[in-house]
């Protein structure tokens, strides 16, 4: 029974973790592209005013966080003529359901101990998360094709083409990025490859996986950002082109889902550039009884075992709301790339460099029996 | 996996099965058989062979079923009645009478379920997987890749002969008569037009007024 309460509770804690972080960054991209283009963005709603009469500027986010939820979620939900009315209310849905159940995978701490408990601070535990995270990743493609085409709107359907397309050829670069960094680290299990990456190397140096795999890292943020459509990769959405893509005729909460599951995907590609290259939730020099500082004297801190795992959830969430916020600068950075431009770097650019780094990464492997 | 769950898996995926045979739109089709395809990977993690089922989301719902779509929007795949195609339903019709009898063969002589038995967890892991392909199941695993790559080579053969021949076309000024569609449009309609301006003042009027506007013109 106990059991079933702690799963439950990490379950959705970590749900609400992303879909509040979603808010965030949206807020964070209408913001920081404000300042980044020399506007000075949403700064209009407030509740009462109160923050004026405080004295406080208008930073937005009442409009992004409250104001415009609010909106998006009373509007009229509209669907367009001659639309397959199943499909096109099912299918932002579809999109956001199987990015949201990859954090079940996800460890955001090692083991929190609570009396005689030894909770594991993963929502699931799985042995082969690496491949259910791909499986997940490629089911996903399904919700924005379905949008595409059951819109019945020839720019809808274009862009639902688009998104497909790009996803699915995006998704092999993704998968041999995951394949090196598997052979590297010898194991599908994701708390396992962060367990991994603890410790240090010349008594000081993290034992982060982007000193081994930097090649690896840099193929899954290219990838990854492909796969979540955003600038330099939004040809989907392309709105000089095709109006706004595959979600032209979605309007209110569907839109808001969509832009939901851009989001989520936004924090999917962060959180897995810190597991596999960032340690996770490593923090440097913190072991399971406290800090081992290095040094000729070697400090040592002992810390009780809920500041640990408090320290390691901190940990984790900085370094994946540091990649997020990343993304979003290059979104507001580079221009659009044009479609055969997109397909020629996929296909033509990155898949070659991932099958050669996949057969330096085994060849490695198999010479020096480098397990890392 | 509790058995309830097997048997709620088993009729969503027989659920879904009609689905792909009944349905009119091919891309409602299409959704039926990436449910049942699902399905099935579901109730190979359940029973245990979790790489396997895994393998098979990505490969097949993941990859195979997306193209099975492009092919669907890029034929402009309509909805269809249930009249023609006879030859096709009839040998389809013998099949399925076929497997229908093996199956019903099978169901009268095997013994009745009472549990479901997971192998063991070593035995549906990555490791075993690997290990058994590529000892015992060397020479196909060897095999099947070789085909996969011949008709990989063959799909760029074909597609590279199309492209090829259209250049040529093109450099030798043939494309005007090889694809009329696309190459001789621009022509073809600006002639049509200059045509149709010709015949608008002498097309109208009677014929035998037709000469006396020539003239008319040839004067003028």
């Amino acid at each position: 029974m106990i059991d079933l309460v702690i799963g439950a509770l990490k379950a959705i804690v970590i749900v609400l973790l992303v879909l509040n972080l979603t808010g965030v960054l949206l807020w964070f991209e209408r913001k920081g592209s404000a300042l980044i283009q020399d506007r000075i963005g949403a700064n209009r709603a407030a509740v009462f005013g109160v923050g004026r009469r405080l004295g406080l500027p208008n930073l937005g986010l009442v409009n992004t966080l409250m104001a415009d939820p609010l909106k998006l979620f009373t509007k009229q939900d509209f669907v367009p003529d001659g639309a397959d009315h199943f499909l096109h209310g099912l299918a932002p849905f579809l999109a956001l359901f199987p990015i949201l159940i990859t954090f079940a995978v996800v460890p955001i701490g090692d083991v929190l101990e609570i009396g005689s408990q030894t909770i594991n601070l993963q929502a699931a535990h799985l042995d082969v998360a690496a491949l259910y995270l791909l499986a997940a990743l490629g089911i996903s493609v399904y919700g924005l094709a379905l949008g595409g085409w059951a819109s019945n709107n020839r720019w809808s359907l274009l862009g639902g083409i688009r998104a497909t397309a790009q996803m699915i050829s995006y998704e092999l670069a993704l998968g041999l990025a995951f394949l090196s960094v598997i052979v590297t680290y010898g194991t599908l299990d994701l708390q396992q490859i962060c367990r991994i990456q603890g410790g240090v190397w010349f008594g000081w140096l993290p034992r982060w996986g982007i000193l081994v795999e930097p090649v690896s890292f840099l193929l899954l943020l290219t990838a990854g950002m492909a796969e979540s459509k955003r600038v330099p990769f939004d040809v989907p959405e392309a709105e000089s082109e095709l109006v706004a893509g595959y979600f032209t005729e979605y309007s209110g909460g569907k839109q808001a889902v969509f832009m939901m599951t851009d989001f989520a995907e936004v924090v999917l590609v962060a959180v897995l550039i810190t597991l596999f290259f960032f340690g996770g939730w490593q923090v440097p020099w913190l072991y399971r009884d406290g800090f081992h500082f290095p040094g000729p004297h070697g400090a040592f801190l002992r810390l009780p075992n809920y500041a640990i795992a408090i320290l390691q959830i901190v940990s984790f969430w900085v370094k994946t709301v540091f990649f997020c916020a990343f993304q979003i600068l290059v979104r507001w950075t580079l221009p659009r790339f044009r479609y055969d431009q997109l397909m020629q770097f996929g296909w033509k650019g990155l898949v070659p460099v991932g099958l050669l780094n996949l057969m330096v990464t085994a060849l490695v492997v198999v010479l020096f029996g480098a397990r890392y | 996996m509790p058995m309830w769950l097997f048997f709620f898996l088993a009729a969503l995926a027989v659920i879904a099965a009609f689905g792909v045979i009944l349905q009119r739109n091919p891309v409602h089709c299409l959704l039926g058989l990436a449910v049942n395809l699902l399905d099935m990977g579901v109730v190979f993690i359940g029973l245990g062979a979790v790489t396997v089922g895994f393998l098979q989301i990505i490969i097949y719902v993941g990859a195979i079923m997306v193209l099975f779509l492009f092919v669907i929007w890029l034929l402009n795949l309509q909805a269809e009645g249930l009249s023609g195609y006879l030859g096709l339903k009839f040998f389809g019709a013998i099949g399925a009478a076929a497997l229908a009898a093996e199956l019903a063969v099978i169901f009268l002589q095997a013994a009745p379920i009472s549990r479901l038995v997971a192998a063991p967890p070593t035995q549906g892991s990555i490791a075993s997987l690997g290990r058994s392909l590529f000892s015992d199941y060397l020479i196909a695993f060897e095999a099947t890749s070789v085909l996969l790559l011949a008709a990989v080579v063959g799909a760029i053969g074909l597609a590279r002969r199309i492209s090829s021949s259209a250049d040529q076309a093109e450099r030798s000024g043939a494309g005007q008569t090889s694809l009329p569609d696309q190459r001789t449009a621009p022509f073809g309609g600006a002639s049509r037009a200059v045509d149709r301006d010709d015949q608008i003042p002498t097309s109208i009027p009677a014929p035998a007024t037709n000469d006396s506007a020539r003239r008319e013109r040839r004067s003028a």
